[in-house]
């Protein structure tokens, strides 16, 4: 039966890490917009040259 | 990049930019429509800088910007105000952060954070999309924090500022959730190793039993000290006072609870109740949780000043510069802008002005100034720039003095609050009283049974069911309220709005709608009133956007020779006609029947066609909201404007109802105070700041608005126009969760007194107290969300 207090005590210490890690999410802000991050990672990051191209290219369109 | 095309409605054409049909007017431009130049400006700076995706990501994502009140934002470059709102500065990076109200949609999150494509100053925007906030980092040196707000603006995403709103709210929430966080965890884990001891461990199992008790006392100990923490600090707060709060019972229930636990472990008598401890804590948090969830959603006090523009252009060496409007003082000159607020009681300098006064009084129709009059601050300027002298410093002047009105200074104390704190006080007194009657009896006839008996009748009568019952029975019915479109500040405008007994209207914006409309008198065809359309359209006069958007034919015919004559009205030339609209002496006639209406007169070439009757409608379905009212309650009008609408209102009114014309903000004031003098207990409808301070006197104040970007703050609730039909179901429903709340409190009250006799007689353990302690809180709580939402139910079903 002693192998049960070792379980529980294992039990408990991943328990308190799991605690702790919300407590950090919590503290940290990651709670704060529940929304935004979910649509954030769906935007596409141009890099400056693609931004520019695009421009040029409407450029281009607009002369013709 | 693709664009989606412009969709059509049937007969309604849609803005591209904000989706809205487009009642007014309409301005096409690269094949799209739009319903103002606002809405095409937006476009055409996201179609030049390639941000056109942000009309993929959600349909019609863009904000109007119809009714967007123009600021300059000047004030933000008063080193004064800078220092106030920026976050941080240094040479080249400053942080602001920004509320704004229009965020609303994914395309609004891409585009504000695309803001470093628009301006190069720019270096990185994010948006909190819960709270509608941005952050912005600039490089000061290339564009200023004014340039930014107007960036915004242009937008459509203007910033709200107050220089007084600068407070936050959400570490405390954060406090809150990482104490229910832990008060939870040790509950989960108590429950879990206190499960043998339930089931019944043989004497063989004593080293197990041992080691589960004192891990649970371990455990115990953050809920006490931390997560029940607050208890125990109010307790000793109202213990200094001299008083005994509802706190009280709940840290003795805690303190006995968790020190006879603590005893029973460390002596080997017993396993103690821990589990019922972190539960009761647990929930207790839960429900405190539940309830600053409810007051979040509800951000509601601002300031008057963020009303008012905070800064003006003030004469210094002859040259104009931005002040901060408090550091005005008598004598200074200023000049104010088109669609400005005057922000001080002064004389007029220029030779003549209109002051539109709809903030003030109500009335949408421009006053007319010259050189020397004396005006009142609170009105906005129409028209060309106007100098203006200070008369009064900002503080004595006649609206804030209104504001400034010992009427703000509601009592907000809450009545059932003061019931359950004193009917706790006195509860906790016999409780304890009880108790220890109760463990003397108990030492003197059977002294091992005393503690038991002791703890289980602190346990099984401490109210804490009952300092749940008001928080979620309110707590629900506010979310209720919200979800009807009736926003109140807090839950204790409930209890008040339960005890009304007299209903008191205001006409402009509350009875009548806030939108003028025209009608037309006389003949003009229908390709003229498609030009007068045209014109009136193209100016931005009260009346003639009333007028421009009762017409529904549209031209496409070119307008030429257009000019704005102003307190005059507005001629151009269209298809080779010289058209005329705007009052009698515009037309060159003289207007016989000096009727009551406003008229806007059109002429075609010299000849008078007849003229616009100006009107406000009524809302509908008041009729019948009031008649249901008057059943059971008086009925009041009052109105700034002239007895002209009497006739009309009588129609609408039921006979009996009093009705008061020519009020002034103050006289509404007293009317209200007057009628709760004679006991009613008074709610005022109204609409704005003209009638602010009756709202603030009556008992409960509501604001109606067709736009919930605008409240008033001295109002306790507001409602949505479209849903002040309902109005007698609100109340309706207030008083049906009082109702809710004295049932809760009944069992609430039967079972402590059932239990306490179980308990008093020792036939009832600690364990099974400890037990059915939880029990009776979620049984109340139960009882109050559902029979709120049974409540609810009935009502809004019934709607038509």
């Amino acid at each position: 039966m002693e192998i049960i207090i070792v379980l529980i005590f294992i039990s408990i210490t991943m328990a308190v890490i799991f605690l702790v890690f919300f407590i950090w999410n919590v503290k940290s802000g990651q709670y704060d917009d529940t929304y935004g991050p979910s649509v954030r990672m769906l935007f596409e990051d141009k890099s400056k040259e693609e931004i520019q191209k695009a421009a040029a290219d409407k450029k281009a369109e607009q002369h013709n | 990049m693709e664009l989606t095309e412009p969709f059509e409605v049937k007969t309604k054409t849609v803005c591209f930019h904000c989706g809205q049909p487009c009642n007014d007017e309409i301005i096409t431009e690269q094949d799209k429509t739009f319903c103002c130049h606002g809405c095409r400006t937006v476009f055409e700076i996201l179609n030049e800088n390639n941000l056109c995706e942000y009309y993929s990501m959600d349909q019609s994502a863009g904000v109007s910007l119809r009714h967007v009140r123009e600021e300059s934002y000047a004030f933000l470059d008063e080193p004064e105000v800078i220092k106030k709102v920026l976050a941080f500065s240094s040479e080249t990076f400053c942080k602001v952060q920004f509320f704004i109200p229009t965020i609303h949609c994914i395309s609004c999150i891409w585009l504000l954070e695309n803001l470093k494509r628009l301006n190069p100053g720019i270096i990185r925007a994010e948006v909190n999309f819960s709270r509608k906030q941005i952050v912005v980092d600039f490089n000061p040196t290339k564009i200023s924090l004014a340039g930014v707000a107007r960036l915004l603006a242009a937008l459509g995403y203007s910033p709200s500022i107050s220089l007084e709103e600068q407070k936050n709210v959400s570490p405390m929430n954060k406090a809150l959730v990482t104490k229910l966080a832990v008060a939870g965890f040790c509950f989960g884990n108590i429950m879990l190793l206190s499960f043998p001891e339930y089931l019944g461990l043989d004497d063989a199992d004593r080293q197990l039993r041992l080691v589960f008790s004192f891990l649970n006392l371990f455990l115990s100990v953050p809920v006490v000290f931390y997560s029940g923490q607050e208890y125990f600090t109010s307790a000793w707060k109202s213990f200094k006072q001299k008083q005994i709060n509802i706190d009280v019972p709940i840290a003795v229930g805690l303190a006995a609870l968790f020190l006879r636990s603590g005893f029973d472990i460390i002596t080997h008598y017993g396993p103690g109740y821990l589990d019922s401890l972190a539960g009761l804590v647990f929930f207790l948090l839960i429900g405190r949780w539940f309830q600053s969830k409810t007051y979040d959603s509800l951000a509601f006090d601002r300031d008057y000043k963020s009303y008012f523009p905070l800064a003006v252009n003030k004469k210094v060496n002859a040259d104009w510069r931005p002040v901060v409007v408090h550091t005005l003082e008598k004598g200074d000159i200023i000049r104010v802008r088109n669609m400005e607020i005057i922000p001080a009681d002064s004389h007029v300098l220029s030779a003549e002005a209109y002051i539109d006064y709809s903030f003030v009084t109500g009335e949408s129709k421009p006053v007319f100034v010259k050189a020397g009059d004396f005006i009142y601050g609170g009105g906005r300027l129409i028209g060309q720039p106007v100098e203006f002298v200070v008369e009064k410093k900002i503080s004595q002047s006649h609206l804030t003095s209104l504001w400034n009105n010992d009427a703000f200074q509601k009592k907000e104390e809450s009545h059932y609050k003061k019931i359950i704190d004193r009917a706790a006080q006195r509860f906790s007194w016999i409780v304890m009283g009880v108790a220890i009657i109760t463990a003397i009896y108990w030492y003197i006839a059977a002294p091992q049974q005393m503690w038991l008996v002791f703890t289980s009748v602190l346990m099984v009568a401490c109210p804490c069911a009952l300092a749940l019952a008001a928080p979620f029975t309110f707590g629900n019915m506010l979310r209720v309220f919200g979800r009807n479109g009736f926003y109140l500040k807090n839950a204790d405008v409930i209890e008040r709005l339960a005890a009304i007994d007299a209903v008191v209207f205001d006409k402009t914006g509350t009875v009548t709608h806030g939108t003028s409309e025209a009608r037309f008198v006389g003949i003009l065809s229908e390709e003229e009133l498609g030009w007068v359309k045209a014109m009136t359209s193209s100016s931005t006069h009260p009346l003639s956007r009333a007028i421009s958007k009762s017409i529904a034919h549209r031209t496409s015919s070119p307008i030429s020779n257009f000019s704005e004559i102003p307190s005059k009205g507005i001629q151009a030339t269209i298809e080779d006609h010289d058209i005329k609209v705007g009052s009698a002496a515009l037309v060159g006639i003289e207007d016989q029947h000096k009727e009551v209406k406003s008229k806007v007169f059109v002429s075609v070439d010299g000849e008078v066609r007849g003229y616009f009757a100006l009107e406000t409608s009524v809302r509908q379905g008041l009729k019948n909201l009031l008649d249901r009212i008057n059943i059971k309650w008086p009925v009041y009008l009052l109105s700034g404007d002239t007895a002209q609408e009497e006739e009309r209102m009588k129609s609408v009114f039921p006979a009996n109802a009093g009705m008061h014309f020519n009020q002034s903000p103050l006289e509404k004031l007293h009317f209200v105070s007057n009628l709760q003098h004679n006991g009613y207990h008074v709610m005022m409808v109204g609409d704005g700041l003209n009638d602010s301070g009756a709202l603030k006197q009556s008992d409960v104040g509501i604001a109606v608005t067709d736009d919930t970007g605008v409240f008033t703050p001295a109002s306790d609730g507001i409602l949505q126009g479209n849903e002040l039909k309902y109005l007698d179901r609100f109340l309706k429903l207030s008083r049906k969760s009082i109702t809710i709340l004295k049932m809760a409190f009944g069992i609430s009250f039967f079972y402590n007194i059932i239990t306490l006799g179980f308990a008093v007689s020792g036939h009832l353990s600690p364990l099974l107290a400890a037990i059915l302690m939880p029990i009776s809180s979620i049984s109340v709580v139960g009882f109050s969300t559902l029979a709120v939402n049974w409540a609810a139910r009935g009502v809004t079903k019934s709607k038509p």
